[in-house]
């Protein structure tokens, strides 16, 4: 069945995720739905110690069963522990036929890959399966479909209840004996535990992780006592040193830096461009440069930002301390600047349901005026596509770009034309993760692409002197450059799906054919 | 052209590839490493088969390990092995390439 | 032809970028940067035993890849080497817009030169006198007879300076001073001034020391030099900057070329342009800056 994207949606994956295909943004705008709530066991009596020895008792205690749905966060990005040190007690207990409903898995995570092949694991859901685990799904190891989400599209998932949650893993840096938990503090500070709110408020049990223990109360807390059933002290939750990494260097690459005075330029000659203006961009060597060509910018013109958004890095941080910017929303610090600058009085945590759900009463991406995003594709139908390689291995994830991408009034795509010898402009993205509807502008190092959808833009920079072009003729000029790409073969069978914000479905990722 | 002696061209880096060639009697062989085999690997080997016609070469062994190269380069390094090969250094027929 | 041949020689050179024909990641891009001359090296940057491959890498990429209006120069090697001669026909052949003579030290080298590739352009079935040359400085006795070597060929569009051999030659080092090249950079921009052709100032190394390099920039302009040479793409938007007029310098351009063409018409030799004295000796320079002012972008 064709969806809106024309993608080919299979009627037996449709039955078999028990899902419709994708209907267009802003489909489910006013739906109504009713919440379901966890399975919750009451502590009444003051002389219960949450504290449990291992995590091996706090799995007995949770009544750890095969074919358990279990969840983590990923704010310790390469640096995390937990997964591994959580699967290996469940693999050596005998556990079986575990769906792994983590907010993003990488290359942190390799192992799981031996838990896929012997069956430990035979269901994954994330935003992104970096490195062996992509590679397994890729490869039809994984027994069942695995369901890819943006960070706005799994909140709903969890809140409407159709990712219930058995037991919810929440590595804490800090925490008391009654699991008031804290991304501040202690050995392995990661900053804010964002994503992990709702797997607090849903899942039948909780279980915190941490590896500095603090005297009651640990206030401020960021994920509430009142959620918490145990809390499991371990030597060490992560590694600080790619939990904490030092500020990226800003990037001498010339490709790079002229993507970001273009991205600059245009974003300035936008109306969105004025006092008050929100931001969000991302981590990429491209995008950090176009934030500090912004901020020169801003200093020049006298604009202030109003708030900036989502993962943050230095430079974002730098705004705030300049006065440049009214204030942070994070949902994830992607430097030790960028934790440290938490202390800031006016630079917030925000949950990921705040900051992206579709499916709640407004978050935070629908005020967003600009988002800098990346891609691993994109074809002249202003489709994404950020999770499948273009050799057809699962890579990379959908993070925020669906959600931010939706909500933003000005939606900026920044991409080399081409990678390697592979044209990042195409006729036909790979995978569809985030739908043309949702892209306002596509900016290479061979000029500036405007969505026809968005006349507004058009022409707003129609006499800026900016270099202007089609999506059109950034294809075919990077199909000059390499040559047209042959299309990959896939196997029949699907291994995972795309699921849209609003669980629809956007596409499907077929098993490489070997 | 004649082959006369094994010869390389080319290096590992980035946008580059690698091409050994030597005589044989068995027509082209063409052995190709890619990471982009899927996507451009017919192309390549497209590109390798007419630059060892255009050089008149029938028969040869050719190994090639690209590293994400066009088909420019994929050709130059091809020109370069097969002259290396046959032994010629000046006098090249540049029109005829 | 002959207007055709002086637009040529005469065209924007602020910016030369040298490349290493060897290295295909570097050639592929080098499309991006936009600078006024991209300077493809079989010298330098090539290693003894990989020359021949380096002219099948220039030649295959100068006829596939579209460099859009940056001048393609080739910077051959050495007469004193064995490589040259198939360097000029490769690249003649290839469809090089200019060659690049380095050590050169008299007329009679630009001749040689100009020799093979007139032979290149015939075997090629090339227009007689399509491919221009330059010549770079990188000796005493090369800057000496600059003059002659400016005036050894209608071809020659400018001289160049290479200030690494060359303070070699003077037995000395390059310096944050530049004292070492006062000598050379001084008579080599009177020679070209009297002789009508450019004038190119030689690489800043430090690529990191951007402020040192637009410092450098600044200097040589006021100098009188028509440009630089590059060895990193960073390297370009600085010099454009330094070579685009300011706001002020274009309206009073404008207003020069303006008023020298009507009041000529009118008859009138000398006359007062916002309180200077203007005579037609002027307009060249005006037209240069509205030039200048259009490749930068800032006049349409």
């Amino acid at each position: 069945m064709l969806n809106a994207v024309g993608r080919d949606i299979p009627e037996e994956i449709l039955e078999k995720v028990h899902k419709v295909p994708f209907m267009g943004n802003g489909h489910y705008d006013g739906y109504e739905y009713k919440k379901t709530g966890p399975r919750t066991r009451c502590v009444i009596s003051n002389g219960k110690n949450k504290l449990v020895s291992s995590i091996r008792e706090a799995l007995e205690l949770s009544g750890i069963k095969d074919g358990m749905r279990i969840s983590f966060h990923h704010h310790f990005r390469e640096g995390d522990y937990i997964v591994n040190m959580v699967m290996k007690e469940i693999h050596d207990m005998g556990i079986r036929d575990i769906t792994l409903c983590a907010s993003s898995l990488g290359k942190a995570h390799d192992s799981v890959y031996d838990y896929i092949l012997d069956g430990t694991v035979t269901g994954i859901e994330a935003s992104g399966v970096r490195g062996k685990i992509g590679e397994a799904i890729s490869k039809g190891y994984l027994k069942n479909i695995a369901i890819l989400r943006s960070h706005g599209g799994r909140v709903r998932a969890i809140e409407s209840g159709e990712s219930k949650i058995d037991i919810a893993f929440i590595g804490a840096p800090t925490s008391d004996d009654y699991g008031n938990l804290s991304g501040m503090g202690g050995k392995n500070e990661c900053g804010v535990l964002s994503y992990s709110s709702v797997d607090a408020e849903f899942a039948d049990k909780v279980i915190a992780i941490t590896d500095t223990l603090v005297p009651f109360p640990n206030y401020p807390c960021q994920i509430s006592m009142t959620k918490v059933d145990y809390v499991v002290k371990v030597d060490e939750i992560g590694d600080a040193s790619k939990i904490a990494t030092g500020a990226a260097k800003p990037t001498t690459d010339m490709k790079k830096l002229m993507l970001a005075r273009y991205c600059t330029d245009f974003v300035t000659k936008t109306p969105y461009y004025r006092n008050g203006f929100s931001y969000q961009t991302g981590v990429g060597g491209a995008s950090i440069a176009s934030t500090l060509y912004l901020a020169d910018r801003m200093r020049g013109d006298g604009v202030k930002m109003a708030f900036g958004l989502g993962g943050l890095t230095k430079p974002m941080c730098d705004l705030l301390d300049e006065g440049l910017c009214g204030a942070l929303f994070d949902t994830q610090d992607f430097d030790t600047f960028a934790i440290q600058n938490m202390h800031h009085p006016r630079h917030y945590m925000i949950t990921a349901g705040e900051y992206a759900s579709p499916f709640n009463k407004g978050a935070f991406v629908n005020k967003l005026d600009f988002v800098i995003l990346a891609a691993l594709e994109v074809d002249t139908d202003f489709n994404c596509n950020v999770v499948v390689g273009s050799d057809g291995m699962l890579m990379g994830a959908q993070g925020g770009h669906p959600d931010t991408a939706e909500g933003a009034k000005c939606s900026i795509v920044l991409v080399p034309l081409v990678q390697g010898r592979m044209p990042t402009i195409r006729d036909r993205v790979t995978t569809v993760t985030t739908p043309g509807e949702s892209v306002d502008v596509v900016i290479t190092e061979y000029g500036i692409a405007i969505n026809p959808r968005r006349q507004d833009l058009i022409d707003a920079v129609r006499d800026s002197g900016l270099p202007l072009t089609t999506i059109e003729e950034m294809k075919e000029k990077a199909y000059s450059i390499t040559g047209e790409p042959k299309d990959i073969e896939f196997e029949d069978r699907v291994v995972a799906v795309i699921e849209a914000r609003d669980g629809t479905i956007m596409d499907v990722v077929r098993q490489i054919k070997e | 052209m004649k082959l006369l002696k094994p010869a390389a061209a080319g290096t590992l880096e980035s946008s580059d590839c690698f091409v050994s060639i030597e005589p044989s009697e068995n027509g082209i062989e063409i052995d190709l490493k890619s990471d982009v085999i899927r996507q451009f690997g017919d192309r390549i080997r497209e590109v390798i088969g007419e630059t060892l016609d255009t050089l008149g070469i029938e028969s040869c062994s050719i190994s090639v390990t690209d590293k994400g190269a066009l088909d420019c380069t994929i050709r130059a390094r091809v020109e370069s092995a097969a002259f290396r090969s046959a032994e010629i250094k000046e006098e090249i027929p540049w029109e005829k390439l | 032809m002959g207007e055709a041949l002086t637009d040529k020689k005469k065209r924007l050179r602020r910016s030369m970028l040298f490349l290493n024909a060897q290295k295909p990641s570097l050639i592929r891009d080098a499309y991006l940067y936009g600078p006024d001359s991209l300077m493809f090296d079989l010298e330098d940057a090539v290693a003894e035993n990989q020359k021949d491959s380096a002219r099948f890498s220039l030649y295959n990429a100068l006829r596939n890849i579209d460099y859009g209006r940056s001048e393609k120069v080739v910077r051959i090697n050495g007469l004193d080497t064995p490589h040259w001669r198939e360097d000029v026909r490769c690249a003649v052949a290839a469809g090089c817009d200019s060659i690049r003579l380095p050590k050169t030290e008299s007329a009679r080298d630009i001749n040689i030169l100009e020799e093979e590739v007139y032979k290149a352009e015939k075997e090629f079935g090339i227009e007689e006198g399509t491919v221009l040359l330059m010549a770079a400085i990188e000796s005493a006795r090369g800057v000496i007879n600059c003059m002659e070597i400016c005036t050894a060929s209608d071809r020659l569009f400018g001289i160049a300076l290479s200030g690494g051999d060359y303070t070699k030659d003077l037995q000395t080092t390059l310096s944050p001073t530049g004292v070492e090249l006062m000598g050379a950079r001084q008579h080599m921009i009177i020679a070209a001034r009297a002789a009508k052709v450019q004038c190119f100032d030689t690489v800043y190394t430090n690529v990191n020391d951007l402020n040192g390099f637009r410092h450098e920039t600044e200097m040589i302009k006021q100098m009188g030099f028509d440009g630089k040479s590059l060895i990193n793409p960073r390297q370009i938007p600085i010099v454009h900057g330094v070579f685009t007029p300011t706001d002020k310098e274009i309206e009073f351009a404008k207003k020069v070329v303006r008023e020298i063409e009507e009041k000529s018409a009118q008859g009138i030799g000398v006359f007062t342009v916002d309180g200077k004295m203007i005579d037609i000796a002027f307009y060249d320079g005006a037209r240069r800056t509205l030039e200048m002012a259009r490749a930068s972008g800032k006049l349409r």
